[in-house]
């Protein structure tokens, strides 16, 4: 068992819930309230510094009676130690939890990613929306339980869904890096851009 | 917009030698462009490997006249879509046939492109001819390089078929229709329903 798991009782008590050693890794749940101030420690205490958010992702169970987790895996460079942290969310009510970005820079596209998958709103993301689906995606959260295989609309509907998506609006403006140079660009892609439902342009006239 | 020059009224010999005139244009034109075409690759998978060993010299398709392989759809003539594609890569493979100047084919590679393969699923087109239209399909999973060399020399004989003359035999822009679709939507649901072992597969929920 991590020692990790003995020192998150010792400072957060009854915050922390089951730990289970599964083939040599440690998974341990915490209370959802509580979930950033846990990670920060994690991340900033001497004798843990997880420094690396290796993944995070999400499980819903086949048994509805289970609750759906989210899984932080989590890895300190230094120590060599690995932890998987799971926050346990009722299925039925509200998908929340807050977002480990600002403790961990690397967690913005992977909590975009569950966000995109499973529909898991990240409190205190600076930039929630989808990121393997296009954004205008309006079927649902394809890996939850009940979204069917081939998706909830007709095939027709989806080609034509997709044929009407704006292939150039799947990135923000940062993602580009031509937001520096914007005024540059030839008038008519300026135009789409400010025109464009992609973020707002920095510096611009 | 039809070219077609009515012949039937014409009596006797001039017939005859229209005729033949009109034959030999086809021949020059057909003859140049059925050897001389100039691939678009637009690889997404593992059809993308067997096409570059197609290109490469074992294989060697300049032979059959690819020897340039164009990158951008403004000098090509062939689309050579070599595996699956996902519907957020469906505007982007229509606007690259759009770019593409006409006389322009379509030659769907591998089981994914063609039918959508073993991907049945939310995210995936069940067969490109949905979105643009395809004149070779090669099956394969992937399709050896001989079978797309044997696709390429079928695209050669159907090109070498066509007529400048017979609007019939000569396919003109298949814009999309004001719904933003190549087809019905009733043809597009009939193509992508299930087949083989995806029937098995049952819409969850």
């Amino acid at each position: 068992m991590n020692p990790s798991v003995d020192a998150l009782r010792a400072t957060f008590g009854d915050a922390i819930g089951r730990a289970a050693d599964v083939c040599g890794d440690t998974i341990v749940s915490v209370r959802r309230e509580r979930l950033y101030e846990i990670m920060k420690w994690l991340r900033a205490t001497p004798g843990q510094r997880y420094d690396y958010l290796v993944d995070v992702t999400a499980v819903e169970y086949r048994d509805r009676e289970r609750p759906l987790e989210v899984v932080y895996f989590l890895r300190s460079l230094e120590r060599r130690a690995d932890l998987r942290v799971k926050v346990e969310l009722d299925p039925t009510g509200d998908l929340t939890v807050d977002s480990v970005t600002p403790v961990w820079a690397g967690g913005n596209w992977l909590e975009r990613e569950v966000y995109d998958m499973f529909g898991i709103t990240f409190r205190g993301h600076p930039d929630l929306r989808r990121i393997l689906m296009w954004e205008t995606y309006a079927e649902g959260y394809p890996l939850r339980k009940d979204f069917p295989l081939r998706g909830r609309f007709s095939r027709a509907e989806q080609v034509r869904q997709a044929l009407n998506a704006n292939p150039e609006a799947h990135y923000s403006m940062e993602e580009l890096s031509i937001a520096e140079a914007y005024t540059e660009l030839p008038a008519d892609m300026r135009e789409r851009l400010r025109k464009g439902e992609r973020g707002k342009i920095p510096h611009s006239e | 917009m039809k070219h077609v020059i009515e012949t039937k009224e014409v009596a006797g010999s001039p017939n005859f030698q229209l005729t033949r005139f009109q034959q030999l244009v086809d021949w020059a034109v057909n003859s140049s462009r059925a050897n001389s075409l100039w691939p678009m690759p637009f690889g997404t998978a593992c059809c993308a490997i067997e096409f570059m060993a197609t290109a490469a010299s074992r294989y060697d398709f300049a032979r059959f006249g690819m020897e340039r392989q164009a990158f951008s759809p403004r000098q090509a003539d062939v689309l050579i879509c070599a595996g699956r594609l996902p519907f957020k890569l469906a505007p982007v493979i229509r606007r690259i046939y759009d770019q593409m100047p006409q006389p322009k084919w379509v030659i769907s590679m591998g089981a994914c492109a063609s039918t959508g393969g073993i991907f049945d699923n939310y995210a995936m087109v069940q067969g490109i001819d949905t979105i643009i239209p395809v004149d070779v399909y090669v099956p394969g999973c992937p399709p050896r390089p001989e079978g797309l060399l044997y696709g390429v020399l079928l695209l050669h004989k159907k090109i070498k078929g066509e007529s400048l003359f017979d609007a019939v035999r000569r396919r003109d822009e298949q814009p999309l229709d004001e719904r933003g679709l190549r087809l019905p939507p009733e043809q597009i649901d009939e193509i992508s329903e299930p087949f083989g072992n995806s029937i098995h597969q049952f819409r969850s929920a």
